[in-house]
């Protein structure tokens, strides 16, 4: 009740500052083709740490356009601010599967690409994505992929398939991510079936093979687990590449592989609320960070792997040629991104809680 | 006039108490169809119980299991809680400790940071490299990796949850009446009776409000378990949470919550009942 008194405040503010804005607009009528003046102001909504702080003021300096930052932990914490309204936001950053349940609630408006131009940029594979398949609604920011990170000191014997999380030689040193899509489509594709099964014998088969994991894993954690890697608290762990290459920077003992049986690419991207009053504004701004020079910025600030190509050229070579950081090509054909599966989630959740509190 | 004053509680306690209250009632007992429509029903109370297979056993059904594992554990702490509280809170209210407002002093003051904090330092105390091992090691003794264990889990939740059982137990204690120990001696007992038959079911206010006061939140509590126990404990607190945020199933998540409210009420009750007789048994006469 609080929280939306607070919005209240802030949406009354808004209003009042950015009509503020366009009636000073109003007064220096120079744009310069004639076009309606800018808002003073966008509102961006993006995951905690995700972006290099600085690219923000160079936004401002460089159209005059404030931007109002906020930010979220989580897919879904996002979804539930936006979905309830009383949000007033222009860009937002969800994952895939987000954005296909975002496009399919109708909660996202179209871009007009001649306001992106830099959308050359992006590298081809990242185009054409099963989530936005004609490339109407997302620009790609970020992307990674979900793999094993293991201590090489400790791991004597290859890495190259989940098979060896299920190893008992290893038990008690496995951290696996407590997130139910990520850790079940792992197990799903070691089985290999798809990690977007809608197949609830699939999904029990998964189920089944991680109660059976169960002995053997030390913790189940989110963003803990880079840390407790460096320190070497254990041997093995599920986390997504970005923070692979993160952990590896601070242990050089570290290595981070993609799965043989394949795995999950997630991809981060850039796309515009249906409800936005400043849609030109958000659009500038989307292809502010997508140009190049930016996109490096973010990229070496946040070490997630950028979805720019020129960018990439530009990265100095223990990035450029970190097979964590950019995989080689034959790797994008093991790679699966989440589709929105819509109820059948409930049936997703349900196994994972069977995991968790089988013991 | 006085009543007057009672106005913004009143009100504070309609909007912040009563309506959200009323909401997750109101949710628990409704349904919303593909077309929009807002119906009622009783199927999230009924999912709760459901068996994941015909003739499942009642407490091994998966949401059941889950709230059978947050009791068990609240109990647990609760239990050890008042083993390792009441002498202490005894030792601390007795004539012959002089130094008492130093402890008082050293059980309040962690209180002062968050337990998220005290929890957190935890991890780095038990952990494989943690400091605690490395002063085993020091010491030529071998590691002890408890960590992500239920030992672990216990542990924190004993620490956190201490000073609630120890404090309205010291507060009972203190306030009797050294008199009515000295009648009971007077009259022949010797100290193990006095303390059965007078002192322990004098200080009964005490213990039944320690009780409370670590049982209720031990229940609900889910921060503590999952760092120690490394997301390995899934408790009720977890299982509201994974409605709301990740399923998007405010009507089975607000189900559970009412849920949880009902057994919050029942033990309450319980706890009372147990007090109340306790008391009258004690031959206390208020």
């Amino acid at each position: 009740m609080k929280r939306v008194f607070m919005l209240l405040v802030v949406a009354v503010g808004l209003l009042f500052f950015t009509a503020c804005g366009e009636n000073e607009a109003v007064l220096q009528p120079d744009t310069d083709d004639g076009e309606a003046p800018l808002a003073s102001s966008i509102n961006v909504f993006n995951w905690g740490e995700f972006i290099d702080p600085q690219v923000l003021s160079m936004f401002t300096q460089e159209t005059g356009i404030a931007v109002n930052y906020s930010m979220y932990a989580s897919n879904e914490e996002m979804y539930q601010r936006i979905r309830t309204g009383g949000a007033d936001f222009d860009v937002l950053f969800p994952s895939d599967y987000m954005i296909q349940r975002m496009i399919s609630q109708g909660m996202l408006a179209r871009l007009n690409w001649d306001n992106i131009p830099n959308r050359e940029h992006i590298y081809y594979r990242f185009w054409g994505m099963p989530f936005d398949p004609y490339d109407q609604y997302s620009v790609p920011y970020m992307w990674g992929t979900f793999g094993i990170l293991y201590n090489t000191a400790i791991v004597d014997e290859p890495v190259y398939s989940w098979d060896i999380l299920w190893n008992p030689r290893w038990a008690n040193e496995i951290f696996m991510y407590d997130a139910s899509r990520d850790t079940m489509g792992a197990a799903l594709r070691r089985l290999g079936f798809s990690l977007n099964s809608t197949n609830i014998e699939e999904i029990h088969a998964a189920r089944d093979s991680l109660i059976e994991q169960r002995p053997l894993v030390r913790a189940f954690a989110g963003d803990q687990i880079k840390d407790w890697m460096i320190v070497g608290d254990g041997a093995l762990a599920t986390v997504f590449s970005g923070d692979a290459v993160w952990a590896k920077q601070d242990n050089p003992d570290l290595n981070f592989i993609v799965p043989i049986e394949g795995t999950q690419i997630f991809l981060d991207s850039m796309v515009i609320p249906i409800t936005t009053t400043r849609q030109r504004e958000a659009e500038m701004f989307i292809n502010f960070m997508t140009r190049p020079d930016i996109a490096y910025l973010n990229t070496r600030y946040i070490m997630y792997s950028t979805t720019n190509y020129t960018t990439l050229q530009m990265l100095p070579d223990y990035m450029k040629d970190c097979t964590i950081y950019w995989p080689p090509e034959e790797i994008f054909y093991r790679l699966e991104a989440f589709e929105d599966l819509g109820d059948f989630k409930e049936e997703f959740e349900r196994a994972w809680t069977e995991v968790l509190v089988a013991n | 006039m006085k009543r007057l004053f009672g106005y913004p509680y009143g009100l504070w306690l309609t909007i912040f108490v009563v309506l959200p209250l009323g909401l997750i009632g109101y949710y628990s007992i409704t349904a919303t169809d593909a077309a929009g429509n807002t119906y009622f029903t009783l199927r999230h109370f009924h999912m709760f119980f459901e068996a994941s297979f015909p003739g499942q056993p009642f407490f091994s059904r998966l949401y059941v299991n889950v709230a059978v594992r947050s009791l068990r554990l609240a109990l647990m702490t609760t239990v050890i809680t008042f083993i390792l509280g009441y002498p202490v809170a005894y030792i601390m209210a007795g004539k012959g400790f002089s130094d008492k407002s130093v402890l008082l002093f050293l059980f309040i003051a962690p209180m002062w940071m968050n337990f998220l904090v005290r929890t957190y330092a935890w991890l780095a105390i038990l952990s494989r490299n943690g400091i605690l091992n490395t002063f085993l090691a020091w010491l030529g003794l071998p590691i002890l990796d408890i960590l992500f264990t239920d030992s672990a889990v216990l542990l924190g939740m004993v620490y956190n949850f201490l000073p609630f059982m120890v404090l309205p137990i010291y507060t009972a204690l203190k306030k009797m009446d050294p008199r009515i120990i000295e009648a009971a001696q007077d009259l022949g007992a010797n100290s193990p009776r006095v303390f059965i038959r007078v002192v322990f079911p004098l200080s009964m206010p005490g213990v039944v409000s320690g009780i409370t006061m670590v049982f209720m939140p031990a229940a609900a509590t889910f921060i503590i378990p999952n760092l120690l126990g490394g997301g390995q404990y899934f408790l009720l607190g977890n299982l509201v949470e994974q409605q709301f945020l990740r399923v998007g199933n405010w009507n089975f998540g607000a189900a559970i919550a009412v849920i949880m409210i009902g057994l919050m009420l029942v033990s309450t009750f319980i706890l009372s009942w147990f007090g109340r007789a306790e008391a009258k048994e004690g031959g206390m006469k208020e």
